[in-house]
């Protein structure tokens, strides 16, 4: 299912931030297997991030999927995560994220897991 | 859609098929739901598996688990600054002999597992997410949804769902999932040549090497570890996400760190980077297990936190497998029972087994291993220490033993008094 990659966001500082140059996060990310459901299973509330004192997830998402932009707000993005949950157990602003798993079937797919 | 089965149970990792396994076996109508397209795809460990516990169900183990490499040789290796100190165990008969650990991938090890559940009667559907329970009037727990056009399946449920359970979250049984009980595992898949992973850890044929690794985690408590495949090897490390929480530092940036550690960094030479991954743990041992059951459902698994993760030991697989082989026990004679089933029970059942007996008996080593000193500390005074003993200074006269050790406890910040607590509260933990 290869072909079946996320397009990465594109907003420009969060493309800064993901490291989308060599050995950045997004091409490592790229080596994953992921299947992308049409609705997103994970939800940001970006005004709740926008007070957040830690922004905790945006250092712990190990796929790096939180990215702070230059005017402050959180931007997330989907499609390529690891399903792990450590952006809700390290967030400690009550209902910022609702989380829960993709559609069976979709999501990252690992083959070294 | 309706449908009706003696057991459900959710999640095809090692937990769930080997919970479908006993249940199977004994008789029970079967089955077993994976949300992933096949089992083992949204599984990720180190990966070392010790898969004596399959003997009970699977006498022939030892020539059907598809392993990457038999573990021959176990490290410790303490990291200090730019030095480290290896401990190093070499045992030839784990695999002439009974075999004991193994390297390989969970999407190998959980199809084949699943696989073997389906061999004795169970039905496997994948590609589908459980999404809560079904209960009756009284709240009992009477089978689960799913997502396939909203189908419903009644059963006795076994929640084997791993270590986020939504399952044991929705009805009640977790209800104290923190960051302090859990920490976050990241690794790194690199490809090498067969024949430069045997010379460089010089090993032959299928045999392999297992190196767990201390102070490699900096300002957050945690360990690394680096385990050799066929023609991988995985490298990663487990951070406590309390400390995450504030260290404002990536998990990947961890690892990139470890690596270029002068004493793993020639290890990749000529490697290529396959696949990075990450999951959590529950690794804070029997102190943080939930609630294990509720009338109609059991738990099983990272969901019910039997991972052990003791610093020596990180034994999560084979935990799950055990306490899966009870869960499916329980649950066939659950389901087949015409008087009301007790099911607490199986509560009393998990912790005589000897998952339940490993956690009580290790119940404070995860906060011990976690701790200041066993993390940063004894790697320091060890390394310290050695540095004193091997580095020749002529001119200046050797030192005792004495004099040595207590310029390696200055430096790495450890008194008398406490080295003294320490290996009392070490003895303690672990006798
Ligand atoms: C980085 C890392 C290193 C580790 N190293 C080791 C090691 O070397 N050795 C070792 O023994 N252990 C290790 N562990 C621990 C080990 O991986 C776990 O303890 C073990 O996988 C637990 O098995 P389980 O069956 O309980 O859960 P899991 O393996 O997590 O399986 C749960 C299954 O349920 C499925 N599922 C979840 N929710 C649903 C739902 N709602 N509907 C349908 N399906 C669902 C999942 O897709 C998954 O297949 C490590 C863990 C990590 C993260
Ligand atoms: S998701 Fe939580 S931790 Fe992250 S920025 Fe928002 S409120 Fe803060
Ligand atoms: S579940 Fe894990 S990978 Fe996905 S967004 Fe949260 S922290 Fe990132």
């Amino acid at each position: 299912m290869k072909e079946n990659k996320a397009t990465l966001f594109v907003d420009p500082w969060a493309a800064t931030l993901l490291g989308t140059g060599a050995g950045g996060m997004s091409n490592r990310l790229d080596l994953c297997d992921f299947r992308i459901a049409s609705t997103a299973h994970i939800v940001v509330d970006g005004e709740i991030c926008r007070e957040c004192s830690t922004q905790a997830c945006v250092w712990a998402c190990p796929a790096q999927l939180f990215v702070v932009r230059h005017d402050g707000a959180v931007v997330f993005n989907y499609e390529q995560c690891f399903e792990c949950g450590t952006c809700y157990v390290v967030c400690n602003h009550e209902g910022a994220i609702s989380w829960s798993y993709p559609a069976g079937g979709m999501g990252v797919v690992f083959h070294h897991g | 859609m309706k449908d009706n089965y003696d057991v459900v149970v959710v999640g095809a990792g090692p937990a769930g098929s080997a919970a479908a396994i006993a249940a199977s076996s004994a008789g029970a109508k079967v089955l077993l739901v994976e949300r992933g397209p096949f089992p083992g795809s949204k599984n990720v460990y180190g990966g070392v598996i010790y898969p004596g516990i399959l003997e009970r169900y699977i006498p022939d183990w030892q020539n059907e688990v598809p392993v990457e490499r038999w573990i021959t040789r176990r490290s410790t290796m303490l990291l200090s600054g730019d030095r480290s100190v290896t401990i190093d165990y070499d045992d030839p008969t784990w695999r002439t002999g009974r075999k004991n650990g193994a390297t390989a991938y969970r999407a190998d090890f959980d199809r084949w597992l699943a696989s073997k559940a389906q061999k004795a009667g169970a039905d496997l559907v994948c590609s589908t997410l459980v999404k809560g329970v079904t209960r009756d009037a009284k709240g009992r727990v009477t089978g689960v949804v799913t997502d396939r056009d909203g189908a419903e399946i009644s059963g006795v449920v076994v929640a084997a769902d791993g270590v986020n359970s939504l399952l044991a979250k929705e009805v009640g049984l977790y209800p104290n999932f923190k960051a302090e009980d859990l920490t976050l595992g990241a690794k790194e898949v690199y490809r090498l040549s067969k024949s430069r992973i045997d010379s460089i850890f010089s090993v032959q044929s299928d045999c392999g090497v297992d190196i767990e690794i201390l102070g490699a985690t900096g300002a957050i408590s945690g360990g690394g570890f680096l385990y050799t495949n066929s023609d991988t090897i995985s490298i990663g490390v487990v951070l406590s996400l309390a400390d995450l929480r504030n260290a404002k530092l990536r998990p990947e940036k961890i690892i990139a760190d470890l690596r270029s550690h002068p004493s793993i960094e020639p290890f990749f030479a000529q490697s290529e980077l396959v696949e990075y991954s990450a999951h959590l743990i529950p690794e804070a041992g029997y102190r943080s297990w939930p609630k294990l059951s509720i009338d109609g459902m059991v738990v099983a698994g990272d969901a019910a936190s039997t991972c052990l993760a003791t610093g020596i030991w990180l034994e999560g697989v084979n935990m799950a497998i055990g306490s899966g082989f009870v869960a499916g026990e329980f649950a066939a004679s659950a389901s087949k029972s015409d008087r009301p089933v007790n099911f607490k029970s199986y509560d009393r059942l998990l912790k005589a087994s000897f998952v339940g007996k490993n956690h009580v008996r290790f119940k404070n080593a995860p906060h011990l291993v976690m701790s200041d000193s066993v993390q940063r500390g004894y790697p320091k005074l060890a390394t310290e220490f050695l540095a004193g003993l091997l580095t020749v200074g002529d001119p200046v006269p050797k030192a005792g033993l004495g004099e040595l050790l207590r310029k390696a406890r200055k430096s790495s910040g450890i008194g008398r008094w406490q080295l003294f607590q320490d290996l009392i509260a070490g003895w303690r933990t672990f006798r």
